[in-house]
């Protein structure tokens, strides 16, 4: 059974004159749905309460309050996935990511100190966008994160990563 | 005055309140109430339970006026759509004042159900100190308590029976709640703390279970260990609605084969929900009391995969309901539809909110029910895709729908095979459904298919819209023609001041309306809280606070709009962003 997109691009417009239509429009637009492609990607204007399912089953039935997401890593040849909501913060997400890809040498890497860290932990968020790991509240992060990559330091540079002000920020957690 | 007439007129008041007590739907007593003054004094004395569908449409001490003799009140808070996030925090809905007010007056209140309200501890604690008598507490989708409140309960309430708690957000104080239940508690009946996150001391529980030879009704927890159920199992053999806490065990190991045996023996289980956290290969346990069971919840049960459902699924030839997550797919719901003939009652939830979501089920799980369930009555359909071809060929095989919920994942994906709107399908269930009462549609729309709402749904008494419509048409063809309609909520859709101001009236005949990302317009609110004295018109305003009310251009659209009728005025708990016009 071939499942057929919507091929639909709508904008419900509620042409008032003068009146607020900005905010309204953006929750309207559902972008080309396209059952072949990366639903996720595609859809990006979350609405809220769409769909209904009640937050109470959302918060606990999803996964069973698992949340399992693929890392990568540069370089290697297979994916892992490491369950988020076994890590209460960052600091053991990173120590969690070492022993997965330790045998590549990722473990030393993230632990000196200094610049040449060979890898840059990122991830996915649920808009798309690539996100640099730390910038947000573990609680926030855990719940937009799709997937982790470990991207080699050296497709990052001229970005202003500081990956190992990055691990500081990690440890004062504790 | 024919014989009859006159003999009814001079019944003694005792045999009028015998032959009133034969009559335990509200609607009946409502209705005798309205027949004369002498009923109606009859019946509000004699009058012991009460349902409030909106707690903001009387006030508590209006309430105890008429009822005197309340032992059990209903209380719901919350509009619906507060489920989705649609309702900011501290709307209101408390209860604090009903149960302070009831336990001012003496009121001998012995339960007590609430659905969408703000509880606090201290509410929870009014409540034990006050009613020597209370034997039943069931908080449905409630919060504002934490666990020191049920310990309250526990302690106080001598004669306590029932204590369910359903999907409520509790603030888990890893107290010892549970421990409170006093030694000389054997009363309950009905135990269910699913949805706290925290751990209870499973000693004090099996404790409690043994010392219960009444209960009936456990739910668990997922920190209660299958070793703990096993137990439990044991000592209570007479349950008969169980649900599980996690369930995963080594299928090898002896407690997995003590569990198994202690299921055995539990030959009243019809009910059965739980299984948070869950190893599919401990399942087959349960194939003993899935035989009889008739109520099968699995949809907080996502670790379950599709072919282990489906020989689970084997095995309930008896179900007539049946919660479960989409993971099951178009092939299970095919199984369902060839197995369990007894079908009454069937939701299916997804199971993947954000991401790439093939699991979903489409029109083909919905189409092979419909036909493989002859009994199947009330519907939520959670699905990827629908068409108008498999709509209308349900609504030929299931003419008996009392409710009828689909949402597609895609609030406006049109009919998958023809790329049409939707109306033509759910067209076909409103006509051919002549008893259904609750209705919620979704997927491509237009203003016909409430054409034929208003045309066909005579007993509809619950609609929910969303991103549908084109006009105001659409609007007033459901208000005009949806006689007992109580309830309607829209969010998305165009509708606005024409189709909110063509029957005032109407609104005074029903419970309440929400209207969110409409087109109505402050101006057109103002106006309707004008005319319609009796109707709370209450506009959720977000923005910053600052915002002067006065400077709002009546020409502005109105984000959300909920309005109810009341004959308590407006309320006096509403908070900042809350404006009753």
């Amino acid at each position: 059974m071939e499942k057929r997109g919507a091929g639909l691009e709508t904008e419900l417009r509620l042409g008032l004159p003068g009146g607020e239509v900005e905010k309204n429009e953006k929750k309207r637009v559902f972008e080309e749905f396209d059952g072949c492609e990366d639903k996720a990607a595609v859809h990006k204007n979350q609405v809220v309460g769409w769909p209904p399912v009640a937050a109470f089953r959302r918060k606990n039935s999803f996964n069973g309050g698992k949340m399992y997401v693929k890392v990568s890593m540069d370089g290697a040849p297979f994916l892992r996935k490491v369950d988020l909501s076994m890590h209460k913060g960052y600091s053991e997400l990173v120590r969690a990511l070492e022993d997965l890809f330790g045998c590549f040498g990722i473990g030393e890497a993230l632990k000196e100190d200094e610049e040449n860290n060979e890898f840059v932990p990122i991830y996915e968020d649920k808009d798309g966008d690539w996100m640099l790991l730390g910038d947000v509240p573990w609680e926030m992060f855990a719940n937009s994160c799709k997937r982790l990559r470990m991207m080699k330091r050296a497709d990052a540079n001229g970005v202003g990563l500081h990956a190992k002000d990055l691990l500081k920020g990690f440890s004062k957690e504790d | 005055m024919c014989l009859f007439q006159s003999v009814m007129n001079y019944l003694p008041k005792e045999v009028l309140e015998h032959v009133f007590d034969f009559l335990t739907s509200h609607h009946d007593r409502n209705a005798v109430s309205l027949v004369c003054e002498s009923w109606y004094g009859v019946e509000r004395f004699s009058r012991e339970k009460v349902f409030i569908g909106n707690c903001y449409a009387v006030n508590p001490e209006r309430l105890i006026d008429r009822f005197p003799r309340l032992r059990s009140l209903t209380l719901k808070g919350k509009p619906h759509f507060a489920d989705f996030n649609l309702v900011p925090d501290g709307w209101g809905g408390h209860v604090y004042p009903w149960i302070e007010a009831m336990a001012k007056s003496g009121i001998n209140l012995e339960e007590l159900r609430l659905k969408r309200m703000v509880v606090s501890d201290e509410s929870l604690e009014l409540l034990a100190k006050s009613f020597p008598n209370f034997k039943s507490l069931v908080l449905v989708s409630c919060e504002g308590f934490t666990t020191d409140g049920l310990a309250a309960i526990a302690s106080n309430c001598r004669l306590l029976r029932e204590l369910d708690l359903q999907e409520n957000e509790v603030d888990d104080r890893k107290g010892q709640w549970l421990s409170c239940f006093p030694e000389s508690c054997t009363s309950l009946v009905s135990l269910n703390f699913a949805c706290l996150k925290g751990e209870v001391n499973v000693a004090a529980l099996e404790r409690l279970v043994a010392r219960c030879p009444n209960l009936r009704s456990l739910r668990l927890n997922h920190t209660v260990p299958v070793e703990v159920l096993q137990k439990i199992l044991v000592r209570a053999p007479q349950l008969s609605d169980l649900g599980t806490g996690t369930f995963t065990h080594d299928p090898d190991s002896e407690t997995y084969v003590k569990l198994k045996n202690a299921m055995k023996n539990c030959r009243s289980i019809r009910s059965l929900s739980g299984f948070l956290d869950v190893n599919g290969r401990c399942l087959p346990a349960i194939y003993p009391i899935c035989t009889s069971l008739t109520s099968l919840n699995l949809s907080y049960a996502p670790g379950i995969f599709s072919n282990e459902l489906i020989k689970l699924i084997c095995h309930c030839k008896k179900i007539e309901r049946l919660w479960i997550l989409d993971t099951i797919g178009d092939k299970g719901l095919g199984v369902v539809a060839n197995t369990c003939k007894e079908l009454q009652e069937l939701r299916v939830f997804p199971s993947d909110l954000y991401g790439v979501g093939n699991t979903a089920v489409t029109e083909e799980g919905l189409v092979a029910i419909s036909a493989g369930c002859p009994k199947l009555n009330s519907i939520l359909y959670f699905c990827q895709q629908m068409t108008n071809a498999a709509l209308i060929t349900v609504a030929k095989n299931c003419p008996n729908f009392i409710r009828f919920r689909l949402c597609t994942l895609n609030p406006i994906v049109p009919d998958a095979a023809t790329n049409q709107p939707l109306d033509e399908g759910f067209g076909a269930i409103v006509q051919s459904c002549k008893r259904l009462t609750r209705l919620s549609v979704s997927g491509l729309l237009t203003d016909q298919l409430f054409l034929y709402i208003g045309m066909y749904a005579e007993q509809l008494e619950m609609l929910s819209i969303a991103f549908a419509g084109d006009s105001d048409k659409g609007m007033l063809y459901v208000l005009n023609g949806c006689k007992k309609l109580k309830k309607l909520e829209i969010r998305d859709s165009p509708f606005g001041n024409m189709a909110l101001l063509s029957d005032m009236g109407k609104y005074e005949t029903m419970r309440s309306l929400w209207m969110s990302s409409c087109e109505v317009t402050l101006g057109a609110c103002k106006t309707l809280a004008e005319k319609m004295p009796r109707l709370n018109v209450e506009i959720i305003n977000e923005n910053e606070a600052g915002e002067d009310k006065a400077s709002c251009d009546d020409r502005h659209r109105v984000e959300k709009m909920y309005l109810y009728r009341t004959l308590a005025g407006p309320r006096t708990d509403a908070p900042d962003f809350v404006w009753t016009l």
